[in-house]
Parts: C-alpha cells; structure tokens; sequence
C-alpha cells in the first residue's frame, strides 16, 4: 500500500489518450494524431470537423465512458462478493436491460423510450439477483453467483423468444443492440460524468472496501460500517452497468478482464484500482472499437463480440488458475 | 480505557434456550479464558462482545456506552478480534494484511504513512513473520496465518484484546510466546478475552474463567475458583487426573479401559 499511487495512473491517463487519438484519426478518411488535435483545437476543413467533432469524437467518447464504466462495475461487485468471476453480465444484468430494450424495440419504439427501458431492465434485474441470492440470510456470495448466472440463462430464452417472434425488418438493429454497439450511443457526456463522480466518490471509501475485501466480519471489526458501504456498491455497481447498457448495448467481460489483468500488475489496493479500471476500461473498449471499425471495413463489427473473444479465454484461463 | 462489559447478557444461539444471563466485567490487567466444549457458544460469545451479532437480552458495554449506540468506527479503536476464521478472497502480502490493522485510526482521506508501516512492521516482527513481509498470505501456513492475524489485532493496538482460539495451528513455541505477549499486553493495562481449547494452557495463563455449558448454562470468576476438577469434567464430558505442576494445576484425561 506504500506503492506509488499517481504513476500507473498517469500512465494509464496517457494511453487512453493515445487510444482515444488514435480511434478518432482511424477510418475510411484518416488523419495524423496532429490533425486530429488541430480540429479539436478549431481548425482544419469544414469536412475534417464534422467528421471528428460530430461523427467519430462522440462515439470514441461514449465507448470510453462504456468501457470505465463497465470496469468499475465489474471491480465493485468483485469487492462486494469477495469473487473474482463476478461481473455485470456473468450476473445477468446486461441481459435484464436487453430484454428492457428489445421490448421497447419490439413495440416499436425508438431512441429515449429504449434507453429508458434498458435502464428499468437492468436495474429491475439487479433487484432481482441481489433479492434472490439475499433471501433469509446475508448474501452467500456463491449464492449470488450461481443466482446470477442462472437468472442471466433466463434471460437468455427471454431473449430468444422475442428474436423468434419479432419481425423481421427489426432483427438487425436488435442483434446489434445485443452484442453491444457504442454506434448507437447518444451523447457520452451524462456518462462520462457519471463515471468522473463516481471515481471521485470512491477516493474516500477505498481503504473501508479493501478492508471489506476481507470479509465483511472482518471489516466489521476494523470499524467499517458494512452493510450501509455493501447497500452503497451495490447501488453505485447497479448504476454504472445500467448506464453502460443503456448507451452501448450488452458488452461482456470489460468488467471482469480489466479488473482482473489490472490486480495481477497493481496489486489489489481499491484507490488504486478503482480509478484505473476506469482508465482501462476506457481504453481497451475505445480500441475494440476501432477495431471493430476496421477489421471488415466498411462494414463494423459490433465491439461486443471483440470484447467477448478477449473475455472467453480470459474467463476460462482465470476459473482454470484459481484452485 | 473503558472495560468491556457484559450486563444480563444472552446470546442470540438459535434452538437454544436463554440459560444463564451472563455478567462480567473484564478489568484492565485481566486475562480472561472462555473453556467450553464444542458447539458451546464460545464464538457466538466473542462475537457478540464484539457487537458483530446482536445479543437476545441484555447489553455489552464499552465504559459507560452499549455497543449498539456506538459506531463501529469508536468500537475498533478499543476493541479487537482475533478471528478463528478468514477468509482471503483476493491475493493480499503479509505487510498490507497487518496494515489493515490501522484503519481506525485513518480518516477517509488519510493514506497510510511511513508510520503506520512502522508499526505493522513492528507487530510482525513481535510475531515472528517479519520474514514474510512480502509473501502473499494464502501462501502461508495455518501458524503463519494465525500469527498474521494476531499481528494485525497488534498493529490495530485496542485497549480489549478478544481472541478466538489464539493458539490454533500454531506449534508450542509460538504459544507461548502468543500467551507472553497477551500477558505483556495485560501488564501494560490492557485487557485480554479470549476462548481456548486448551485447558492446560488456560490454567497456567488466564487469571480469570468462564466456562460455557452446552446447555446454555454458565459460571465465572478467578480462575483458581474455576479450576475444580469436578466442574471440568461435566463440562468436558470427560474423566480428567489431576496433577500439580510448577504451581500450577495440570489437567490430563483419563484413558478410557
């Protein structure tokens, strides 16, 4: 806990920059990093900023946002269960909100009435596992885990269902939305924001959450008010994943890959940790989009599926490792 | 400091009948052993001294507060446990797991310093595993772990010591020199309380007794009052011989023809 604090994060604020320069200056017209931070600073021709400013800056913002987000879900519901394996969509909420969303779609609403839906249906979904797993007791976090993963199966046939019976000019959009597509993304801004005081929020909690990885007992004895800092995560978790959902779609593994990979290198000190999945995350989902961009350009690859082939392996290799 | 305090005090043992309202006071100085058989109480006991669990009846109280108007912030500047059970879910070295030892003395915003660090060293080197600063506690043997947590309780330096079986897994050195530094920690005016299985052990360092009947009864006092070979032995179950050894009373059991 001695460790330098500010300097894997100023590393990791310098590639996420790099990243976010590099995702905006690729595409069918490019530019050099030096071009792109002239439009941002108000050159270059009218073409040039309605490209950065309108089209790819937004998106490669949003996937940002997504990717922190969904990192700092994943690492606080980690802390909250005491597991490594727990993440937003192993625990089914990215299937609670896709089941909100494709309904919305399904009666063919469209835009704020989706994301409404999504956000309803994740949190919705929350409610459901935490209150399923919490039962009598306190929450087992094997319970919560296998709860989840059988609640995200439902999901799943809940999903395939309504793919089976909608028509068929609406597929695509919906098949998009479920394997995450930051393309749809509306402003990132309330988003990015989100994350910003969220991040900032935890500053203060750190040590109580590293103290609370050990137990809550444990953490009881150390002078930590548990369940009021447990009811807290889990709000603060249902929120961040809802907001992701919502504005990009269900994106598997960001929450659980980027945790995992950033403990084995930084340690598992939360005031650390937490700020730098942010950071992360952000990066890794900014440059999964890019390369769903270009990989079959000029077709996209939704970058939910980029996401969930690094994840597959990570997940497996991580169950296969712990004892 | 305020001693630690239990008035009517029922625990909260589900299937199990109120029995005997339990009232101590565990005074500066003190080294209080709780012997009991299994599946007695004597966890539920320290936890709920600990305020972790609520009593059925009655009140424990730090000084003149209940625990229950207490944060649990305050409670852990003076009171710590030594838990029979961890659980590591997440890869943590030795070093940090003693440093956690400091959070109540911490605000929110506090990192900690170059002197909280001198402080968890010092504990670990008190309990002999300053060698394994660095090592990652899962990795470690039962002794080493145990000593680990006790180092913790030591960095969090609390006026009440509870433990629970201080001396599980660990070899016959580092009991005693577990029990020397309770003793050392009750001559400095703090107080100790802690469950034992060991009633030999308990005999020759507690200076005070409870001991907890299945059947939810109870009795305590100095522990030379305590030490009655026929209350031991219904509490046990179990014939016991009695020699005197060095002063002290040296219980062995009886073999069965």
């Amino acid at each position: 806990m001695s460790r330098p604090v500010t300097m894997p994060l100023v590393i990791l604020a310098i590639a996420s920059l790099i990243a976010m320069v590099l995702s905006v200056g690729i595409g069918s017209v490019s530019m050099t990093p030096a071009e792109v931070g002239a439009v941002i600073f108000g050159e270059g021709s009218s073409l040039q900023q309605t490209l950065v400013l309108d089209l790819r800056l937004p998106r490669t913002l949003a996937a940002f946002a997504t990717g922190g987000l969904l990192a700092v879900a994943g690492a606080l519901m980690q802390v909250l269960l005491r597991n490594p394996l727990a993440d937003p969509y192993v625990l089914g909420l990215s299937g609670g909100a896709a089941v909100g969303a494709l309904l919305a779609m399904l009666a063919g609403l469209g835009g704020l009435i989706v994301s409404g839906s999504a956000f309803a249906g994740a949190m919705l979904a929350t409610l459901m596992v935490f209150g399923l797993a919490h039962g009598t007791g306190s929450w087992t976090p094997s319970r919560l885990l296998l709860t989840g993963v059988v609640v995200a199966a439902g999901w799943g046939a809940v999903i395939t269902l309504m793919l089976a019976v909608s028509p068929a000019q609406r597929l695509p959009g919906m098949l998009y939305w479920l394997m995450g597509d930051v393309s749809y993304a509306r402003s990132p801004w309330p988003a990015l924001v989100l994350l910003f005081l969220v991040c900032l929020l935890l500053v203060p909690l750190g040590r109580s959450l590293n103290v609370l990885a050990r137990g809550p007992m444990q953490a009881a004895a150390l002078g930590v008010s548990v369940r009021p800092l447990e009811w807290m995560i889990y709000i603060l978790a249902s929120l961040l994943t809802a907001t992701a959902v919502t504005m990009a779609g269900s994106i598997g593994f960001v929450g659980l890959v980027v945790p995992h990979m950033l403990r084995l290198v930084l340690g598992n000190d939360q005031r650390l940790i937490l700020p730098a999945c942010a950071l992360a995350g952000g990066t890794l989902l900014v440059l999964a989009d890019t390369l769903a961009r270009v990989v079959i350009a000029p077709e996209q690859l939704p970058v939910g599926v980029i996401t969930a082939l690094l994840g597959v392996p990570t997940f497996l290799y991580l169950l296969y490792r712990s004892r | 400091m305020n001693p630690l305090q239990a008035r009517e005090l029922v625990m909260d043992i589900p299937g199990r009948d109120d029995g005997e309202a339990l009232n101590f006071a565990v005074q500066p100085g003190q080294i209080w052993g709780v012997l009991g058989p299994n599946g007695a109480g004597k966890t539920t006991l320290l936890h709920t001294l600990a305020g972790l669990r609520a009593p059925r009846h009655g009140v424990v109280c730090l000084g003149g507060n209940s625990l229950s108007e207490l944060k649990r912030r305050q409670i852990s500047r003076q009171l710590g446990l030594v838990f029979q059970e961890r659980q590591d879910g997440f890869p943590a070295t030795v070093l940090e797991t003693a440093l956690i030892g400091r959070h109540p003395w911490l605000s929110p915003w506090q990192m900690e310093t170059g002197d909280d660090e001198r402080i968890a060293r010092r504990a670990l080197e008190r309990l002999d595993v300053a060698h394994l600063s660095d090592r990652l506690v899962n990795t470690l043997s039962g002794g080493e772990r145990q000593r680990v947590a006790i180092a913790t309780v030591l960095t969090q330096a609390p006026d009440t010591w509870l433990l629970d079986e201080p001396t599980n897994h660990l070899d016959l050195h580092h009991q005693v020199s577990v029990l020397q530094l309770l003793t050392e920690q009750a001559r400095a005016g703090h107080s100790v309380f802690m469950c034992l299985h060991d009633l030999n052990l308990a005999a020759r360092w507690c200076d005070h007794l409870l001991l907890l009947f299945p059947d939810g009864e109870a009795c305590w006092g100095p522990a030379e009052r305590m030490l009655v070979p026929s209350a031991l032995e219904r509490l046990y179950d179990q014939e016991l011989l009695t020699v005197e050894v060095d002063g002290a009373p040296l219980f062995v059991p009886k073999k069965a023809r």
